[in-house]
């Protein structure tokens, strides 16, 4: 789950890391409100969106007065803010950040994020802060610092002062940055974080460290134990389909393409996916209704994709292990009743009881096209599209 | 032969008396597996289909001398369930659990390393050696024993649509394994290959891999340098999106690392044989693996 900026930056208050003084605005009047009780110009006004980028954009600008900060807050409230990471059509901007602007000596870059390969914690640390971390891997990645944590013993003091040291920091920065890494890093372990990321971690004239901008991301299985951090979750920067079929407890993303589909288990529904491109169509979802799916479960699923404009036809792909495909079938036959899908629709199920579930659908007198195995069912796709 | 698990395998079911650990462990002793105890705590004394339930593992273990732990226990004591079956001195653990935290698996995974034991999954459907033993929960009538195809992958019902067409084929299976679709698992792909490799009974494998991470990557590597028998190979999530989690915890390009178009090129060039078109499985498979049909 992703949080916003002013979210991320109430966690590293709470852990006792340095952040810009400033407040969340959701209007020009409250831009200037929070600028006026800052008491201190410039300010900067930065657009709350899930997205990186932002300054490219037109989604961060500079005021020098509270009166601006009222105005930049106009333009940037409302408007639908393109950045490389939001797609073309953009994300509309609710709400902006104002914060006391700084005067910045040295930008650094800190990270901590789980490793796969290394199954491990990854610290990762660069004096090019400020700008984009993946161009810095792939040009220059000898400026990126690496450090292993080891999950059962936590970040230790020599690690931290490594860090430190291979950052060039002047003696006057060194403690503050080993103090604040340990503090990154409790809060990262606290909070069950999937990534933690300052960039850029500023050095200001008066050699204080100070976090100015921040993404956090938790990781969605740790949740349950999460409960306050969950309540950030802000359903305005979703996919509104995804919001509601989050709803239903199925696992759904929406695509660009033209073709539903809807699948047991993740990596069937991921490679039934790329039939529907094989055939020469796009996947307009990801749909995996799960292992366990009652009838109820796939009637919702025909609704969430029924709601997407885009779809021209749906390919229904099963795989009866513990549930049974004569079960699916019901559920199929109650759904397209129910919902009167008006969109071709092609079936193939397989595994236990298959052949009663397909009897199932021939008799029910629906636009059903019943396919006998995935190669079948690639051709009755294709003939949909062409 | 079937690596990892046998005939004489003796299991014991941590959440056992859990509804879904009562109605796959009917299941597997259906198939003939040897369920020797069920670990529930606060339960024990208690008896399941026959099965006596511990408290602990260390109880179950000290009367009647498991080998391998079956475990349906939730997300949030599962991490727990794993150690606790590791720290007994379980040899195998087959952790089916979906949804367990990363940092949790962490811990796991690193504490494991102080241990003998071999962890499968989580998030994964066990594993089966067909005619033998089935420890998970894979629908047992789609499998065909006697081998001489050995299966590994990352995924549930992809890995019985995999199966389903090798037995539509007459192609038997050996060992079918899911090694899970979480960020950190048990036992890798490497792990798997090297020990399908060994085992004389096994002719030809079939490895099932999707977008996320670099196993498939490192796999082949391996497969080149230490495989003589035939690979075929099907990773899944060509046309996902990046910075999207499909479905599985660990199935996320990130960046431009983990898509399925690096995956095919580095199995392809290790050497194996790569099914571009997952409705074409069995047939292939039936071609590339004919010397031994």
């Amino acid at each position: 789950m992703k949080i916003h900026e002013y979210q991320a930056k109430s966690l590293l208050r709470k852990f006792k890391i340095p952040v810009p003084e400033g407040g969340l605005a959701f209007s020009p009047d409250g831009a200037r409100e929070v600028a006026r009780q800052i008491g201190r110009a410039p300010y900067v006004v930065k657009a709350q969106i899930h997205a990186g980028g932002r300054g490219k954009g037109g989604g961060i600008k500079l005021a020098g007065s509270a009166d601006e900060a009222y105005s930049v807050a106009g333009q940037i409230i409302g408007m639908e803010l393109v950045t490389p990471q939001t797609g073309p059509e953009g994300k509309q901007v609710r709400k902006v950040l104002v914060e006391q602007g700084l005067n910045i000596k040295k930008e650094l870059y800190l990270s901590i994020l789980p490793d796969r390969s290394t199954e491990k914690i990854l610290v990762m640390a660069s004096d090019e802060g400020g700008i984009d971390i993946e161009t810095v891997a792939l040009k220059t990645p000898e400026k990126i610092i690496k450090v292993l944590v080891d999950p059962l013993l936590g970040i230790q003091p020599f690690q931290c002062k490594q860090i430190a040291y291979d950052l060039k920091l002047k003696a006057a920065v060194i403690g503050q940055f080993e103090q604040l890494l340990q503090n990154l890093f409790r809060l990262f372990i606290s909070c069950d974080c999937s990534l933690v990321e300052v960039n850029p971690l500023v050095i200001t004239a008066s050699e204080d460290l100070v976090a100015l901008d921040a993404k956090i991301s938790i990781d969605d299985n740790a949740l349950y134990r999460q409960k306050e951090i969950h309540e950030l979750r802000d359903q305005d920067e979703e996919d509104p389909l995804e919001v509601a079929a989050s709803r239903f407890g199925l696992n759904y993303i929406n695509l660009d393409g033209n073709i539903g589909n809807m699948v047991n288990g993740a990596g069937l529904a991921m490679a039934t996916m790329d039939i529907i491109k094989h055939a020469g169509a796009k996947p307009a979802n990801f749909l995996d209704v799960g292992g366990g799916a009652s009838a109820e479960m796939v009637e919702n699923g025909f609704r969430i994709i029924l709601r997407d404009e885009k779809v021209k036809g749906i390919l229904i792909n099963i795989f009866g292990g513990i549930l049974r495909c004569d079960v699916l079938a019901e559920g199929v036959v109650q759904a397209a009743k129910k919902t009167g899908i008006e969109v071709p629709v092609v079936i193939r199920m397989e595994g236990t009881n298959a052949e009663e579930g397909r009897k199932i659908l021939s008799e029910s007198g629906l636009n059903l096209i019943t396919a006998v195995d995935l190669k079948d069912a690639t051709q009755k796709v294709a003939q949909l599209v062409k | 032969m079937s690596i990892f698990v046998d005939k004489e395998t003796k299991v014991v079911v941590q959440g056992l008396t859990g509804r879904e650990g009562q109605f796959h462990t009917r299941q597997c002793i259906e198939y003939g597996t040897k369920v020797v105890a069920g670990v529930t705590p606060g339960k024990g004394g208690q008896e399941m289909a026959g099965v006596p339930v511990f408290n602990t593992i260390r109880g179950a273990a000290d009367q009647t001398g498991p080998d391998c732990s079956l475990i349906f226990v939730p997300p949030s004591f599962a991490a727990d369930a794993i150690m606790e079956a590791a720290d007994t001195g379980i040899e195998l653990i087959v952790a089916i659990t979906e949804g367990i935290p990363v940092l949790d698996m962490m811990r796991v995974k690193n504490f494991l390393k102080t241990c003998s034991s071999r962890l499968i999954g989580p998030n994964c459907p066990g594993i089966i050696s067909p005619g033998k033993t089935k420890i998970g929960i894979m629908p047992a009538h789609i499998h065909k024993p006697g081998g001489p195809i050995g299966v590994v992958s990352r995924s549930g019902t992809l890995t019985y649509e995999v199966v389903f067409q090798l037995t539509a084929e007459g192609i038997g299976q050996t060992t079918c394994i899911g090694i899970g679709g979480d960020p950190i698992i048990g036992t890798s792909f490497i792990e798997c290959l090297d020990a399908f490799e060994k085992d004389p009974e096994t002719k030809g494998i079939v490895m099932v891999g999707e977008i996320g991470g670099s196993a498939e990557e490192n796999a082949a590597d391996f497969i080149a340098e230490n495989l003589t028998k035939p690979v075929i190979g099907f990773i899944a999530g060509l046309t996902a999106p990046p910075g999207r989690r499909m479905g599985h915890a660990g199935a996320i390009i990130s960046g431009n690392k983990g898509t399925a178009k690096a995956k095919i090129e580095a199995m392809k060039k290790g050497g194996v044989t790569v099914c571009e078109d997952l409705g074409n499985l069995g047939k292939l498979c039936a071609e590339v693996f004919s010397p031994f049909l």
